[in-house]
């Protein structure tokens, strides 16, 4: 029987897929992807609970899918955190001719 | 029965397409792996009752998000030397590793308590009329979070003339 610990363990493991991808690859697209991942791990975790409630007695008609509305929302954040982002890379690429994150070093002290 | 099945199939495929997007070297190849992920993660929705979040995830990640990315890869056109060596260095292990133990440590402490009482495992059958259709997810947007949702509306048109205005270079 598959019950909500199962999801929340999909969950957290994708989330960790997603955090290893950023820190390890130097591609920023690929880091951008990874964002991605970690995004609909959260999104995986928002619909557990909200099909699994923690409450004892029944979700009131506000908390009644509350969660499936926090997911639309992070889904059209998600939506636009790419758009920026991918319109980022493609400027920095114009001038330094490279998608390597470790090149990008003007910043750093 | 099917439920269970189903769910390790997915569960597979998500790990398993969610593993190539990190560890593939061509951009391309882990955008098509991240589509095969997001078609996964949809069915893992579905075994949820979450209807409308599974086909919005197909709909906005897997065809919007991924063909933007699969564009901008296109108009970058990467070559192999571009592409960059990656480099398999202690640091980076290191990094993975403590990623991976701060994510499982977390896991482990939140998770312990958190269902220790009795489930309230909801059959589908007990779950409110509608749970996670069209019709009552729209409801529980337009009449508890009004405000956010034409905010988001806001947000995306900014999102849009922004992104526009960075990649254009001259104006």
């Amino acid at each position: 029987m598959v019950g909500p610990l199962h999801y929340l363990f999909l969950g957290a493991v994708l989330f960790a897929l997603g955090g290893v991808g950023v820190v390890v690859r130097r591609n920023a697209l690929i880091v951008l992807m990874s964002i991605e991942l970690m995004l609909n791990a959260v999104n995986l975790t928002f619909l557990t609970f909200s099909r699994f409630p923690l409450v004892k007695s029944a979700p009131t008609q506000a908390g009644f899918l509350s969660g499936h509305t926090a997911v639309f929302f992070v889904i059209a954040v998600a939506a636009a955190e790419a758009a920026v982002g991918l319109a980022i890379v493609i400027a920095v690429f114009r001038s330094r001719s490279s998608v390597n994150v470790d090149e990008f070093d003007t910043l750093k002290f | 029965m099917a439920e269970t099945v189903l769910f390790w199939i997915f569960f597979a495929g998500v790990v398993g397409a969610g593993a190539q997007v990190v560890l593939r070297r061509n951009p391309i190849h882990a955008a098509m792996s991240l589509v095969a992920c997001f078609f996964f993660l949809a069915g893992v929705y579905l075994l949820l009752s979450a209807h409308l979040i599974a086909i919005l995830q197909v709909m906005v990640y897997a065809g919007a998000v991924m063909v933007l990315f699969v564009f901008v890869i296109l108009l970058l056109n990467l070559k192999e030397e571009e592409l960059g060596r990656e480099r398999v260095t202690v640091w980076k292990g290191i990094g993975a590793l403590a990623v991976a133990a701060s994510v499982g440590l977390i896991v482990v402490l939140a998770l312990r308590n958190a269902y220790s009482g009795p489930v309230r495992d909801l059959a589908v059958e007990q779950l409110p009329t509608g749970f996670g259709t069209v019709k009552a997810v729209g409801r529980a947007l337009y009449l508890f979070s009004v405000l956010p949702f034409e905010v988001t509306s806001l947000l995306l048109t900014v999102a849009i003339v922004g992104s526009v205005v960075v990649a254009k270079g001259k104006i």
